[in-house]
């Protein structure tokens, strides 16, 4: 009698979380799956087949930029951890208290505002007519105006920003939980900073540098508007070619298509991270 | 009689308001941004009784939504009358206007049937005519002032300081620039892919030229206010707008035409409030109102007598870019024949492509 | 001559913003002995040995190891190690990884590693299991990889931060002789901090009862024990009984003191003379009072107020009937005292000389 009672409370506990994942992830992706395998032949004609898997790979813009898109997410993301890491460090090592609240709470700050006008931010900053181009003008370190916006460094910039606080909380959640004897003895026996970071600290945060990782990654992977605002010419991103397919060219069929290889691409991006860091998804992301 | 005309204007009030508390809709309006200015959805409200939730977009975007919903979701949209046949054709997500409950006086005949004839799909009408525009060039005309018409946004003399959008009014402009005629071979598919072809490499050519591809009407204005970029690409009422505020600047009718296009009305398919949408149409078009969202979006209406309570300022913005030799000229954008987007769509792929 | 002190502390001083941790400590450990320092939480006792170990800093004084100034020396230049609370094993390496890390940092080539980790290894005991994992390890087993990680370095000073502190009371019993027997084998000098007085009095050769950031006492435990200097090492060492109240008479060392529940008690003065009516505090150890069942000579007559039964450690408690006033006395395990129990009547003395008198207030 108990246990059946216990065991309803179980399924009605469990009940949202399933519908959730049944209506908002796993039914639009069985939608999506059969849309990207119908190829339009005319007018209200659709034949299932892969054509618009084959158009992908026949196309070299769109396989280009895939590529394109996953080599800046990873870069993005190996950037952000070298900024992060050290600040992280800091904060879950060097302060205590008030001190580290604050610091914590400055780190949240960028996120009071939304990811557009943070974007407008760096625009206003890194325009050829903006705060950067003329401090280095007044300071005479440059003749006229320079452009620092519409590259791949100004999508990197605004990528690193957008996603720094997402690898800095699981880092300072590790790297709290380091006792700091273990630095210590480290020190004690011998050790030097860059062997102690090597062979104990680093080793101890694995778990939070990869749930940092992939986070970063697959935000930035995804992410839409930093490179469409920050980004030049040929700064395509992958997003902006799906939104192209679905809203401007109403190709569902293929933007559909875009949307798995992007899921799959991410997919296994995050698998071969794993693997590499010997990690386990529930390791990572259960702690 | 003060009191008299005061009681009599009450008892109308109060009678309208019965009448229309009686029927009163929501209308969900999807349309561009200063289509609907706040102070006309508070008098449309006062005096039908309707409410009005308003949906800003554009073109793509309010196709792709109501193809999302296969015409659910809005009571009232308003594309663009080239984009609405091979729409309608392909996702049959409008319903047909009926004639009868339009006060068709209040449009101007020649666009009305324009309209009409452009937006007929299987003998039935889909849209009728609200505000029409062109795109052209915004210049500089201090630092840019031998921009005069879209090749010249290839000239040495303006390179990297040159934007325009890569969408398809791109492809349509320049191709009229390089002496083709794109519209005319819009039923010819292999003739349009040999025009755009030729557009194609010039727009190739020519990207080394451009600063940036810009995506919305505040990043353009951004870019030529500060003085980034000198000459573009863009829409009227953008030049007409810096105009306000920097006397050098503002739009040009390009010599080989203007682009011109009207902005409808179309009933989508599962739109739920009719009522509502046909008062709202017969509301916006009398002058008084047609002329309060011209002075807002910028852009004249096809509505008869609309431009008169104008301001002064626009209408001299406007005569400034338009002789009558510019107006003749341009281009109006014939519907779209389904399928020739993806032809487009490629070629604005290798244009972003190439480097 | 004697030999280079292992470690030497020159009137050495922390301060921190608003308080001063240690205080002017100075004293010297003879190469091979085990020292320990003995002190009750916050007496600045943890400051001392991390000035030693390096990772914090004196304000004032010296600090020599094999007669070398440590001053502006870094923890990894020192020639000390140290053995953590928590032993501070690092859980992301096996066992031969954890002992080896050391030798790794000087460069030493990976063969000799090998030996000498299993050498070391050997020597603790626990021969063979290099492989393992921290997580497989029992409480005593961890200690003594802790030692062995520091002993594989050869250090002139092993520093041992209570370690014992996490054991069980049985392990922590047989590792006390354990700790004391690797000591005299490895020869090396032992610096070891502890509150508690038994780890302290058991192994060691010396120790020093440190107090709010001095220390009041260096001796062996004997000493210690049989000749505290201050009250607080009367207090601080061993069980005693402690009474406090004001002087009646003084008689050259002995003295005769009321308690303010009004018994009077002889004892005798150590250090400083006192004179009548003065606040003094007089320490009666529980071994040191004899019990009888019998009235005898200046024996005072008790109740018994409970027996707490603890094999040979076995104490009663006594109630003086008319003062109220309570003492720990040991019950010798002999029959005659076997039968005793709650309120009976007994009879207890204690010589003059075995109580110890203190001026002044108590804690």
């Amino acid at each position: 009698m108990t246990s059946d009672r216990s065991k309803l409370g179980f399924y009605l506990l469990l009940a949202p979380l399933l519908l959730w994942l049944v209506l908002l992830i796993i039914l639009p992706h069985i939608g999506l799956f059969f849309v990207s395998i119908s190829e339009k032949v005319g007018v209200r004609e659709y034949e299932t087949g892969l054509g618009n898997y084959a158009v992908f790979f026949n196309e070299p813009l769109y396989w280009r930029t895939f590529a394109r898109t996953a080599i800046m997410s990873i870069s993005t993301t190996a950037l952000t951890l070298i900024l992060g890491f050290p600040i992280a460090y800091y904060i879950a090592k060097m302060t205590r208290g008030r001190t580290k609240t604050t610091l914590f709470l400055m780190c949240l700050i960028p996120f009071w505002v939304s990811e557009l006008v943070r974007t407008f931010g760096w625009m206003i900053l890194l325009r050829e007519t903006g705060i950067v181009s003329n401090a280095l003008q007044y300071l005479g370190l440059t003749a006229g105006p320079v452009e620092f916006l519409y590259n791949d460094a100004a999508i990197m910039v605004g990528l690193v920003y957008t996603s720094i606080l997402f690898m800095i909380v699981p880092l300072v959640t590790t790297l709290d939980s380091l006792d700091d004897s273990m630095i210590e003895a480290g020190y004690d026996l011998g050790g030097t900073g860059v062997s102690i970071l090597r062979e104990i600290i680093i080793p101890h945060a694995i778990p939070g540098i990869v749930s940092g990782c992939i986070v970063v990654f697959m935000l930035s992977l995804g992410n839409y508007l930093t490179p469409i605002l920050l980004g030049g010419k040929d700064s395509l991103w992958f997003t902006g070619l799906i939104y192209t397919q679905f809203i401007t060219r109403f190709n569902w069929e293929l933007g559909s298509a875009f949307g798995f290889l992007l899921l799959a691409l991410s997919s296994g991006i995050v698998f071969v991270g794993l693997k590499l860091s010997r990690q386990t998804l529930s390791e990572t992301m259960g702690r | 009689m003060g009191t008299k005309s005061g009681l009599l204007t009450t008892t109308v009030l109060i009678t309208a308001m019965s009448v229309a508390a009686a029927n009163a809709e929501t209308l969900r309006l999807l349309t561009w941004g200063g289509y609907a200015p706040d102070d006309v959805i508070e008098m449309f409200e006062a005096e039908t009784g309707h409410s009005v939730e308003v949906t800003t977009s554009n073109n793509e975007e309010m196709i792709a939504k109501l193809r999302a919903t296969n015409g659910g979701g809005f009571d009232l949209a308003q594309p663009s009358q080239d984009r609405i046949t091979s729409a309608q054709e392909e996702f049959g997500i409008y319903k047909p206007i009926d004639m009868s409950r339009v006060d068709a006086e209040q449009f101007i005949p020649s666009m009305l049937s324009a309209t009409a004839d452009n937006t007929t799909l299987d003998g039935e009408v889909y849209g009728l005519p609200h505000v029409w525009g062109t795109s052209g060039l915004v210049v500089n005309t201090a630092e840019a002032g031998d921009v005069t018409d879209y090749m010249d946004l290839c000239d040495e003399a303006v390179a990297g300081r040159v934007s325009y959008r890569l969408k398809r009014p791109t492809l349509i402009g320049f191709a009229y620039s390089m002496g083709l005629d794109p519209f005319a071979a819009y039923g010819d598919t292999d003739s349009y892919q040999a025009i755009l072809d030729e557009v194609e490499q010039t727009l190739i050519d020519c990207k080394d030229n451009v600063k940036t591809y810009w995506d919305g009407g505040d990043e353009i204005k951004n870019l030529l206010r500060s003085g980034e970029v000198v000459a573009a690409m863009a829409w009227d009422t953008g030049g007409w707008q810096l105009n306000a505020d920097n006397p050098d600047i503002t739009f040009v009718a390009p010599e080989a035409g203007a682009l011109g296009w009207i902005d409808t009305f179309v009933l989508p398919a599962r739109g739920r409030a009719d009522d509502a949408a046909y008062d709202w149409i017969n509301f916006v078009m009398r002058p008084d109102i047609a002329a309060m969202i011209t002075n807002t979006a910028g852009n004249f209406t096809a509505a008869v007598g609309g431009d008169e309570g104008v301001s002064a300022e626009l209408k001299a913005r406007y005569q400034g870019s338009f002789d009558q030799a510019a107006i003749d000229n341009i281009k109006w954008y014939p519907p779209v024949p389904a399928g020739l987007e993806t032809l487009e769509g490629a070629a604005l792929d290798r244009i972003n492509a190439a480097n | 001559m004697p030999a280079t002190p292992d470690l030497q502390c020159i009137e050495l001083t922390k301060d921190f913003s608003d308080f001063r941790a240690v205080d002017q400590v100075s004293f010297d450990v003879p190469p091979g002995s085990f020292f320990s320092i003995l002190g009750p939480s916050g007496c600045g006792k943890t400051t001392l040995l991390r000035m030693i170990a390096g990772f914090q800093f004196p304000t004032s004084g010296d600090l020599k190891i094999k007669g070398k100034s440590m001053i502006g020396v870094g923890p990894n230049k020192r020639p000390v190690s140290m053995v953590f609370q928590h032993l501070a094993l690092f859980p992301m390496m096996n066992i031969g990884e954890n002992v080896g890390f050391g030798l790794r940092q000087r460069g030493v080539n990976k063969t000799e590693i090998k030996q000498r980790v299993e050498r070391v290894l050997d020597r603790v005991g626990l021969p063979g299991i290099t492989e393992r994992q921290v997580s497989q390890l029992s409480g005593g087993q961890k200690q003594r990889v802790a030692i062995a990680r520091c002993m594989v370095l050869e250090p002139d000073v092993l520093l041992l931060d209570e370690p014992l502190g996490a054991l069980d009371l049985k392990l922590r019993e047989h590792m006390k002789i354990e700790l004391k027997s690797l000591q005299s084998a490895f020869n090396t000098t032992f610096v070891y901090i502890t509150h508690d007085q038994s780890e302290a009095l058991v192994m060691s050769d010396k120790i020093a009862v440190m107090n709010k950031g001095r220390f009041d006492q260096i001796g062996t435990a004997r000493e210690l024990y049989y000749d505290p200097n201050s009250a607080f090492v009367a207090g601080f060492v061993g069980d005693a009984n402690r009474f406090e109240g004001k002087i009646t008479a003084v008689n050259g060392d002995a003295v005769t003191m009321v308690t303010d529940n009004g018994s009077h008690l002889k004892a005798c003065t150590i250090t400083e003379r006192v004179t009548k009516g003065q606040h003094v505090q007089i320490f009666i150890r529980p071994e040191a009072i004899q019990l009888t069942l019998e009235a005898v000579a200046d024996a005072d007559e008790y109740t018994i107020e409970s027996v707490l039964f603890n094999g040979a450690n076995s104490l009663a408690i006594l109630r003086d009937p008319a003062t109220g006033d309570l003492l720990n006395v040991t019950l010798p395990q002999t029959g005659a005292f076997l039968g005793l129990g709650k309120g009976d009547r007994v009879y207890a003395r204690w010589e003059p000389e075995q109580a110890r008198c203190y001026p002044g207030e108590g804690r």
